[in-house]
């Protein structure tokens, strides 16, 4: 797994021993209508592989928005990296954005850049020099498989192929957070499995991992993961303490 | 900057899309017609100033004695006794012969030998340019006083009385065309707002991307601003460009206007340099509104 981008973040690290990632009494709505998520509390501990389950329309999507800090919540408090992201200003959010990779289920490429430059994407808005991102952009083509088509556009790529580069893309400023949207949602169970061993790979170097999905049979693939559960906008095993499966046979 | 430095790699990230949207065709019209707008309003305006420069201190002495010979007498008498008074630049008698040519373009009879014109009584006019700066309301009352001494019954005729309105209605049609420029020029930020709002909403997904990935406002604004910009810029150049070719065509064709009113019309060296610097102004205008548009309305995207 390539290092790279390392130099990009702003936010301090979360403290020794604290939580990366901590939501207490959140609420979310959008306009006038109800709560879409209600009294969402739970803690996320450094390193860890989550995965979040729920029924579609529970509300995984809007929790997931709130992590990777394209939505505010309604109501409650929030902290990431040991920081107050509610009252935060707009113009400290893109420094804590570097330190998240997000995957989307519709891996939402660039269209019009290659592979190649979708990946570099992160590294590229961070400032980092063309010279200094050649070496992770190939080293990170490689990791996925996909050097061969490094220049290929996304429209003339499989769907797994797409969501490998999209994962590339997440990954490859090293982020402290990973979120992933449904990632297997448009890929085949042995191309689902093999994405799954990437994240899996991320998270022994010390990334923490989020999945939503409602694969059941993708969460008794990994050892060690927690599983959050939202059923009609509420977390129903806050803790994260449930352990599904407890033992991997 | 103008128009912002950007990677050419970072530029990669919106689609090599030129010339392909209304944009810079709209703004090419824009330019074209504020220029145009730009050049009536300088020519007008530097029209009515030399028209009101020339008539401000110019009087018309009209003398109507009845006897020809006397008429002539007090006229001589009064260019005489003005030309040495310190208040008055130059007086001059208009001949007859003058009057009369005047007189025969309006009867058709320019020879000046229609013998019903020759029988006319015609008054004797004086002519006399005061001193520029003067009182003038003083100059005329000595004047008056040395017009009543020479030419008992003469009638003063200031040219502003009647030129003025002339110049006036010039004057008003110099400040139309400046606001129709400033018109156009409004006209020329609303589209480039429209189009940077467009473009907006037709990248939004990128621009979502980009913000999800740590890109920053500025970063994401000068992307689109240089695109918009340079666009502008094109639309600018093009429009400008028709508008010299017109602006020539027509000097050319003035340049054969000598007399009248239509003579003293020119852009003059200042004007000939605001008319460059407008399409450089406007690409500016442009450069910042879309960068004001897009910052705005980035703030509203989380």
């Amino acid at each position: 797994m390539p290092r790279a981008g390392d130099a990009m973040t702003d936010a301090a690290p979360p403290r020794p021993g604290g939580a990366m990632v901590e939501f207490s009494g959140v609420g979310l709505r959008y306009g006038p209508d109800a709560e879409i998520l209600s009294d969402i509390s739970f803690n996320l501990q450094p390193g860890s592989f989550y995965f979040l389950t729920g029924a579609s329309g529970a509300g995984k999507t809007s929790l997931l928005r709130m992590l990777y800090l394209a939505q505010r919540p309604s109501r409650g408090i929030v902290r990431l990296f040991g920081e107050d992201l509610v009252a935060m200003p707009r113009h400290r959010l893109p420094g804590f954005r570097r330190r998240i990779g997000v995957v989307f289920q519709d891996f939402r490429l660039i269209p019009h850049l290659s592979a190649r430059d979708n990946i570099a994407l992160p590294l590229r808005i961070a400032g980092v020099s063309e010279e200094d991102l050649a070496g992770p952009v190939g080293e990170m083509l490689s990791w996925i498989g996909l050097s061969a088509r490094a220049d290929a556009f996304p429209p003339t790529l499989s769907g797994g192929e797409q969501q490998r580069v999209a994962i590339a893309r997440a990954v490859i400023a090293r982020p402290q957070l990973l979120v992933a949207d449904e990632p297997t949602g448009n890929v085949d169970p042995d191309m689902a499995m093999r994405l799954l061993g990437l994240f899996e790979a991320l998270n022994r170097l010390g990334t923490t991992v989020v999945v939503a999905t409602h694969d059941i049979h993708l969460i008794s693939r990994i050892d060690n993961a927690q599983m959050m559960r939202l059923e009609k906008g509420r977390l129903s095993d806050p803790t994260g303490a449930l352990r599904y499966p407890p033992n991997r046979a | 900057m103008i128009i912002p430095r950007v990677p050419v790699q970072h530029r990669r990230l919106l689609p090599d899309r030129r010339l392909t949207g209304p944009t810079p065709w709209v703004i090419a019209i824009l330019m074209m017609l504020t220029l145009l707008a730009a050049a009536a309003g300088i020519g007008l305006a530097r029209s009515a100033n030399a028209i009101g420069d020339a008539i401000a201190g110019r009087v018309t002495v009209q003398i109507v004695t009845a006897n020809p010979v006397a008429r002539a007498a007090q006229a001589a008498a009064l260019r005489r006794r003005a030309a040495g008074e310190p208040y008055v630049r130059a007086a001059r008698a208009v001949e007859q012969d003058e009057l009369l040519a005047t007189l025969g373009q309006w009867f058709g009879s320019e020879g000046g030998d229609d013998p019903v014109l020759k029988s006319l009584p015609l008054p004797a006019l004086v002519d006399i340019d005061f001193v520029g700066g003067g009182d003038r309301a003083g100059q005329m009352a000595r004047l008056r006083a040395l017009v009543s001494a020479e030419a008992p019954g003469a009638r003063i005729i200031p040219h502003a009385e009647w030129l003025g309105p002339v110049a006036r209605l010039i004057r008003s049609l110099a400040w139309v065309a400046g606001g129709l420029v400033l018109l156009m020029i409004a006209a020329s930020a609303a589209v480039v707002i429209m189009t940077a709002r467009a473009a907006l909403g037709t990248h939004y997904a990128t621009i979502e991307m980009l913000h999800l990935i740590g890109a920053t406002d500025r970063q994401i604004a000068r992307l689109f601003q240089r695109r918009i910009a340079i666009d502008t810029a094109y639309g600018i150049a093009l429009g400008s460009a028709v508008a010299a070719a017109i602006l020539l065509l027509i000097g050319w064709q003035w340049s054969g206007v000598t007399a009248g009113l239509a003579a003293t019309a020119s852009l003059g060296p200042a004007g000939w340099a605001l008319l460059l610097a407008l399409p450089l102004l406007a690409i500016a205008l442009a450069a910042l509104t879309a960068r004001q548009t897009l910052l705005a309305a980035l703030k509203k995207i989380l």
